[in-house]
C-alpha cells in the first residue's frame, strides 16, 4: 500500500445517520464478511476507502516515473526488459485500482483531476530521485518491499472490489521485490564502482521507506475506524517493525550498512531496533517540498494535457461510429 | 556465407531494438494509461525479438558476441537499421505512423520468413509474426481514431504520415548482403511485399480518411550505416552504464 496511513476515516457527518443499520453493518465486517459495491455502506465508510483506494492508485501511477527514468539507459537487455515490464505492472496496478475506487461511485476522471491539482496525496518514496542504476535495485527491494508488508493485510480488506485487486498486486509486488534484491546481490556482487553504488542507494532510499509505514501510531489519529472497520488490520508501527525486521538479514547477506547508528538486535523481543525517524522531513515532503514534488506534477500535468487530444480524439469517433451504426439500422 | 548472415541478423535486430527503444521512452507519459500498457507491450515485444536475434547473430559472427556486446559497444556507423525506426516519437499520432508503418511491413514479412531454410531465423519468424499481428491491429486502429477523430486528431495524424513517409521505401531495399541469402531461401526478399503493403496502408489510410502521400524521394543509408543524427542521441541513453563502467556485469 501506498497510503501511509494518511487515509484514515473521512470524518464527515453520515447522512440519514442509521444507528440500527450501522450496527448490522459492523456485525457484517466483524463475521469477516466481504463488503460489495451495492450493499449499504456507511458514508464515512465509503469515503475513506475512496481516499484510501485512489492515493493508493495515485501512487502507482506516479511510481512508474522514478523508475522510468531508467528503462533507455538500463545496463543490458535483460534487465531493460524486466524493468519496462515492471514498469507496465505498475501501471496495471493503477488501472485495477481505479477501478476498484469506480465501484464507489466516482469515477477515475475524477481521481485523476484531483491528483493533478495536487489536492489527492501518492506516496511521499516517489518525490525521491532515482539518481543511479543501483537506485532501481533498491526500488525494487525496499519500496516494493515494504509495498508488500502493507498490501498483504489488505487482500483481507473488508471491501471486496479492494481486497480481490490487492490479491493480483501482491503477486506481482513480490515478483518485484525478487527482482530488485538481485539486481542488489549482482552490484554487491559486482566491482568496487558497483558495490559503492548500492551503498549509496540504500544510504539514501532508508529512511524514505520506513516513512511508507505513515506516521507513528501515537499521531495516527484514524487508525481505530479503520481497524474496526477492517480496512486496516495492522498498526503502521506494527508493520514498519515488520518491515524492519525482515530487511536487516537481507542487508547483512549483501553485506550493507543500514545507515542507522542505533539499529541494534534485541534479544528479548527478537526485533531490530531502530533509531528515530525525522518525521519532519516526512512531513515536509508530503506537504510538497520534496526533491522531486513538482517534477512528478509537472510529468503528470504534462502527460495529460500532451494527451488531451487523442483522448478526444478516441471520443469523437466512437460517437461518429455510434451515429453510422443508428444510421444504418 | 558466415559473413551476410551476420550482417543480415543484425539489421533485423537492430531495426526491433532500436523501435522498441523508441517506444519505452513513452512509458509514464501516455495519452492514457491502457495507453502506457499497449506501448510497453509493443515495447517488449520488439526488444524481445532483438534479444532473439541478437543471441543468433553472437552464434553465426562466431567471434563470442553477446546480446549486449552487440546492443550496448556498437557505435552508429555499426547500427544496420532502417532510418524510419529512429526516428523521434514526435506525438503521438507520429509514434502511430511509425509504428504502423513498420509492423504492416514486417507482418508479412515475418510471415514469409517462418518459411526460411534457415531454423533458427524460421523460429524467431513463428513468434513474432503472432506479435506484430497484435501491432498492426492496434496501430491501425489508431490511425483510424486520429484520422477520423476531431480536426485537430485529422491534421496531426495526416502531418505525421507525410513526415515519415520518406523513410518507407527502405524498408523494400535488398541489397548484394541478402542477395545470396534470398537465394538461398535464408532471407526473405522484401521487394515483392511492396504491393501488400501498399495495399494495407491504403486500405487504412482510406478508412482513416486520410490521403495517401505522392510518392516522391525516399530517404535511404541506414542498412549500412549512415543514419540520421536521432540515432547518436538515442545511443547515448541506451549505451550509457556500458560505456559508463566497462566491462562491469549488472
Ligand atoms: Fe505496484
Ligand atoms: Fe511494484
Amino acid at each position: 500500500m501506498y497510503t501511509q496511513g494518511l487515509s484514515g476515516p473521512v470524518d464527515q457527518p453520515d447522512q440519514g445517520h442509521d444507528p440500527e443499520r450501522e450496527a448490522r453493518f459492523q456485525a457484517r465486517i466483524d463475521a469477516e464478511e466481504r463488503i460489495e459495491p451495492n450493499d449499504w455502506m456507511p458514508e464515512g465508510y465509503r469515503r475513506t476507502l475512496i481516499r484510501q483506494i485512489a492515493q493508493h492508485a495515485h501512487s502507482e501511477i506516479v511510481g512508474m516515473l522514478p523508475e522510468g527514468n531508467w528503462i533507455t539507459r538500463a545496463p543490458s537487455l535483460r534487465r531493460k526488459a524486466a524493468l519496462l515490464a515492471k514498469v507496465q505492472d505498475e501501471a496495471g496496478h493503477g488501472l485495477y485500482l481505479y477501478a476498484a475506487a469506480e465501484t464507489l461511485d466516482i469515477s477515475r476522471e475524477e481521481l485523476v483531476d484531483q491528483l493533478l491539482a495536487g489536492t489527492a496525496k501518492y506516496s511521499s518514496i516517489f518525490n525521491y530521485p532515482a539518481l543511479t542504476w543501483a537506485d532501481i535495485g533498491t526500488i525494487g527491494w525496499l519500496v516494493d518491499g515494504a509495498a508488500i508488508m502493507n498490501q498483504i493485510p489488505l487482500c483481507r480488506c473488508s471491501y471486496g472490489p479492494y481486497a480481490r485487486a490487492m490479491i493480483r498486486i501482491c503477486k506481482e509486488e513480490s515478483f518485484h521485490q525478487r527482482q530488485g534484491f538481485e539486481i542488489m546481490l549482482t552490484l554487491a556482487r559486482g566491482t568496487v564502482a558497483q558495490q559503492a553504488m548500492a551503498q549509496d542507494a540504500l544510504d539514501r532510499w532508508w529512511w524514505p521507506s520506513l516513512m511508507m509505514f505513515g506516521p507513528p501510531d501515537s499521531e495516527s489519529q484514524h487508525s481505530d475506524r479503520s481497524m474496526r472497520w477492517r480496512i486496516k488490520r495492522f498498526t503502521n508501527d506494527a508493520l514498519r517493525q515488520k518491515f524492519v525486521d525482515a530487511t536487516v538479514p537481507q542487508s547483512q547477506f549483501l553485506g550493507l550498512t543500514i545507515p542507522d547508528p542505533a539499529l541494534h538486535h534485541d534479544p528479548k523481543s527478537g526485533h531490530w531496533n531502530f533509531g528515530p525517524i525525522d518525521w519532519r522531513e516526512f512531513r515536509r515532503v508530503i506537504a510538497g517540498d520534496g526533491p522531486c514534488n513538482r517534477d512528478r506534477l509537472r510529468a503528470r500535468r504534462a502527460a495529460h494535457a500532451a494527451g488531451r487530444w487523442v483522448r478526444e480524439a478516441a471520443l469523437a469517433h466512437a460517437a461518429k461510429r455510434r451515429a453510422r451504426a443508428q444510421a444504418a439500422e | 556465407m558466415t559473413v551476410p548472415l551476420f550482417d543480415y541478423v543484425l539489421r533485423l535486430a537492430d531495426n526491433a531494438l532500436v523501435l522498441g527503444h523508441r517506444l519505452s521512452e513513452w512509458c509514464g507519459h501516455g495519452p492514457v494509461l491502457e495507453e502506457d500498457l499497449a506501448l510497453a507491450n509493443m515495447a517488449l515485444d520488439l526488444i524481445g525479438q532483438s534479444r532473439s536475434l541478437y543471441d543468433y547473430a553472437g552464434e553465426v559472427g562466431g567471434r563470442g558476441h553477446d546480446e549486449d556486446a552487440l546492443a550496448y559497444l556498437r557505435d552508429v556507423a555499426s547500427y544496420r537499421n532502417v532510418l524510419l525506426v529512429e526516428q523521434p516519437n514526435g506525438d503521438f499520432a507520429c509514434t502511430m505512423a511509425r509504428q504502423f508503418f513498420y509492423s504492416a511491413f514486417m507482418h508479412p514479412y515475418w510471415q514469409a520468413m517462418a518459411a526460411s531454410s534457415d531454423p533458427a531465423l524460421a523460429a524467431i519468424a513463428e513468434k513474432s509474426v503472432k506479435e506484430v499481428a497484435y501491432h498492426v491491429r492496434h496501430t491501425s486502429e489508431w490511425a483510424i481514431r486520429l484520422g477520423d477523430g476531431t480536426e485537430e486528431s485529422h491534421r496531426r495524424m495526416q502531418a505525421a504520415v507525410d513526415e515519415l513517409w520518406p523513410y518507407t521505401g527502405e524498408l523494400f531495399e535488398a541489397d548484394a548482403i541478402e542477395a545470396a541469402l534470398i537465394e538461398a531461401g535464408i532471407a526473405t526478399d522484401p521487394r515483392p511485399l511492396e504491393g501488400a503493403w501498399r495495399a494495407t496502408v491504403a486500405n487504412v489510410l482510406k478508412t482513416a480518411t486520410l490521403t495517401l502521400p505522392a510518392t516522391g524521394w525516399m530517404q535511404t543509408g541506414g542498412r549500412v550505416g549512415r543514419h540520421s543524427e536521432h540515432l547518436g542521441h538515442l545511443l547515448a541513453d541506451l549505451q550509457y552504464m556500458q560505456r559508463a563502467y566497462p566491462g562491469a556485469a549488472w
